[in-house]
């Protein structure tokens, strides 16, 4: 055998490391809380395996991990400088340390340079904006509001109307309640659910900048209206209008006694409306489910005109892996993404739609007129706090619904945590 | 053999090995984690040197004290009920079952093998309210004593008892199994002597089995209380702490605190304390046994 002949094989065998170093060069992971194969992770992966056809280098592969170990997870990446290009991220105290050691990118500028910033709704943004000091570090894949959705059904037979005040709200839930019909739905087990009540009440109390002005320290939480909140939303608790068991209670069964007709209302956010077109799992109809914003407080300041608003969980860029080959692949999956969302998931996003769905899902359509009357929006309770003062926040808050602690020393508790 | 030990090559060959590899796995990490004590921060923000100010901060943190008391009662209380009933089932395998233990000996160290995680999602069943009653509750309901139907894992006070029950139902059988072979060890002719002496029940079991069972008994409330000072899996299964804190041992804070809110100096302050009190525990026990 020459040289030469003993050269032939090996040159395949060069050729495929070649073609494998080439498609390792560049993959695009995206970590996600999510299942592969729901929500924002299904949309991104679709569009990233499309891509893929075409860029046989820009590899996508998906990484999942429990939103528990989530921050233990990216501190260990990122210690190794071993972040993926995509990544969820649900704390912003990280999410500005990852921003400041470089690991996670400035959007606003990336975007601008990719000539796709017109793709971004200026809503959404400004969102972000207002959660992460000023600058957009995260992707807004979606575009939610949060409020009581209802069950008309349940609402009709027993002559009741939308409420516009707490006071209305607590009228109605008594009177389903003396007729053996559970008022409301809430995970316990999730334990936000029930913060986001006292969020909102306090939104309506003090005004959609309530909790900005808490981290600006120009109000407390231990101010009246902050006790109020919490003592409106441990009444609740007491008087038993969430169902036996409430901490027992975990996110999906909470949403079925909703969708089962075993509830008449549940306070969450639009990104439930995947369960609530899921007609398997809906048994009461889409037809029959309304949304009626956080009611006004008595002596508030707030307005039934702000909704609380959020971008789903905060997806950031790794900045040490954004070159070229992951510019071009933010331009593919990004500018299709809006569209691609609504039309196969009825999923509000923070990007511009070009292609609206001739047949929308009708509680998407809701969802989107009443985003199109939205005055302010708020953040969510916690938004601003740090990772311990949430813990604190969302751990007493199953406590304060079962009156092992009083409004007083929640708000406390919290207060201390601040610090 | 005498002439073996004292070669210092002997010895470096023999046991320098195994020494290097203690010094690298154990206690390497433990003199880093000491070092951590003295520091705040994080990976990504980097580390700085702050003194005591974490031992300081244990002595005003409520959270902590909280934890170390949910700790302590535990312990006390799943090491005594373990301890307690496997003494009780290891003297009906010897005295009453004798050669037909065989099948509940193996029945009652079932839950042992049994992963943790698959034992609290039984218990979680067994005291489930919504969506559906769990076994006790449809128990107490089917009895028309619907007052007491309750969320047994949503209210701290009753959860704090679930997990004893739980904890102690799991282990029972391996102590069970342990002190068994200790009394396999007593001597019959002892036995024997003592019941021609007129003892018998009680009175046998006060005056010779448990004097001879001593170092087991010392020896498995040792592994009980070490055990369940480090509780975390059982807990985090079946409450994740909670309702609130209300269930939420050391282990879990010190977890928290260090990869939940990244404050992994603090984090490591409480796992010295978690440390020195297992340490202390033990001397104890091994104090007072020595007294006896």
């Amino acid at each position: 055998m020459t040289k030469r002949t003993a050269a032939l094989p090996v040159l395949p065998i060069l050729s495929a490391l070649l073609a494998l170093s080439t498609a390792l060069a560049a993959p695009v992971t995206f970590l996600s809380v999510q299942n592969e194969d729901q929500g924002a992770t299904k949309i991104i992966g679709e569009l990233a395996r499309e891509y893929q056809k075409t860029n046989p280098a820009a590899a996508y592969t998906y990484q999942n991990s429990p939103q528990t170990d989530l921050a233990q997870k990216l501190q260990l990446l990122a210690a190794s400088s071993s972040l993926p290009a995509v990544y969820n991220v649900d704390q912003p105290a990280l999410l500005d340390q990852l921003y400041r050691s470089g690991q996670a990118a400035d959007l606003e500028a990336t975007f601008k340079k990719l000539g796709i910033y017109n793709t971004l709704n200026p809503a959404a943004v400004a969102l972000i904006k207002r959660q992460n000091g000023g600058k957009l570090v995260t992707l807004p894949l979606e575009l939610n509001i949060e409020g009581f959705w209802y069950n008309k059904a349940i609402f009709t037979a027993n002559g009741l109307k939308e409420p516009r005040t707490w006071a209305e709200l607590i009228k109605d839930a008594d009177a389903l309640n003396a007729k053996g019909i559970q008022p409301f739905a809430a995970s316990g087990d999730q334990k936000w659910p029930l913060t986001r009540l006292i969020g909102g009440y306090a939104a309506r109390k003090y005004g959609y900048d309530v909790m900005d002005r808490v981290k600006a320290g120009t109000l407390k939480l231990t101010d009246p209206g902050f006790v109020e909140a919490a003592k409106a939303v441990q009444d609740l608790g007491k008087k038993n209008y969430f169902g036996k068991g409430v901490n027992t209670v975990d996110y999906a069964t909470a949403v079925d006694q909703f969708l089962q007709g075993k509830a008449a209302m549940i306070y969450m956010g639009s990104w439930v409306l995947s369960d609530f077109n899921d007609a398997a799992r809906n048994k009461i109809g889409t037809q029959n489910i309304g949304l009626f914003n956080f009611p006004a407080v008595t002596g508030g300041k707030g307005s039934t005109n702000d909704w609380s608003l959020n971008t789903g969980i905060s997806t950031a860029v790794n900045q040490k892996l954004n070159d070229a080959d992951l510019g071009n692949w933010i331009k593919y999956v990004f500018t299709r993404y809006g569209n691609k969302a609504l039309a196969e998931s009825g999923m509000i996003t923070g990007f511009t739609v070009t292609q609206t769905p001739k047949n929308l899902p009708v509680l998407t359509s809701l969802t989107q007129a009443k985003l199109r009357a939205v005055k302010n929006g708020y953040l969510w309770f916690e938004a601003n706090f740090s990772p311990k003062a949430t813990s604190v926040a969302t751990d007493n808050a199953q406590l304060l619904v079962t009156g092992d602690i009083t409004p007083q020393d929640y708000m406390s508790k919290l207060q201390d945590a601040l610090k | 053999m005498e002439r073996t030990l004292r070669d210092w090559r002997a010895i470096t060959i023999f046991v320098g090995p195994a020494l290097l590899l203690f010094i690298v796995i154990l206690v390497i990490p433990i003199v880093w984690s000491l070092g951590y004590t003295l520091t705040e921060g994080s990976v990504i923000a980097g580390f700085h040197f702050v003194g005591l100010s974490n031992y300081a901060r244990l002595f005003q943190d409520s959270a902590f004290w909280s934890a170390l008391w949910f700790s302590v009662k535990y312990a006390a209380l799943v090491s005594a009920g373990q301890v307690f009933f496997g003494l009780m089932l290891a003297l009906l395998y010897s005295f009453y079952l004798k050669r037909s233990s065989v099948l509940v000996r193996t029945l009652v160290f079932l839950p042992v093998v049994l992963p943790t995680v698959a034992v609290a999602q039984l218990f979680v069943k067994l005291f489930a309210i919504t969506p559906q009653y769990g076994f006790l509750n449809s128990f107490l309901h089917a009895v028309h004593l619907d007052a007491l139907v309750q969320p047994w894992l949503g209210q701290g006070g009753s959860a704090f008892w679930v997990i004893v029950l739980m904890d102690v139902w799991k282990a029972m059988g391996l102590y069970a199994v342990l002190l068994y072979t200790g009394l396999m060890d007593i001597p019959e002719d002892t036995l024997e002597a003592a019941r021609l002496d007129g003892a018998h029940g009680w009175k046998l079991t006060q005056f010779i089995i448990l004097p001879l069972l001593t170092p087991v008994i010392v020896t498995s409330l040792i592994f009980s209380l070490n055990g369940t000072l480090k509780v975390f899996d059982s807990v985090l299964a079946l409450t994740g702490g909670g309702p609130g804190t209300s269930t939420t041992p050391l282990t879990l804070y010190m977890y928290k605190t260090s990869f939940s809110y990244s404050q992994y100096g603090y984090g490591s302050t409480i796992a010295v304390a978690l440390t020195l009190l297992c340490l202390i525990v033990s001397l104890i026990i091994i104090r007072r046994s020595r007294e006896d």
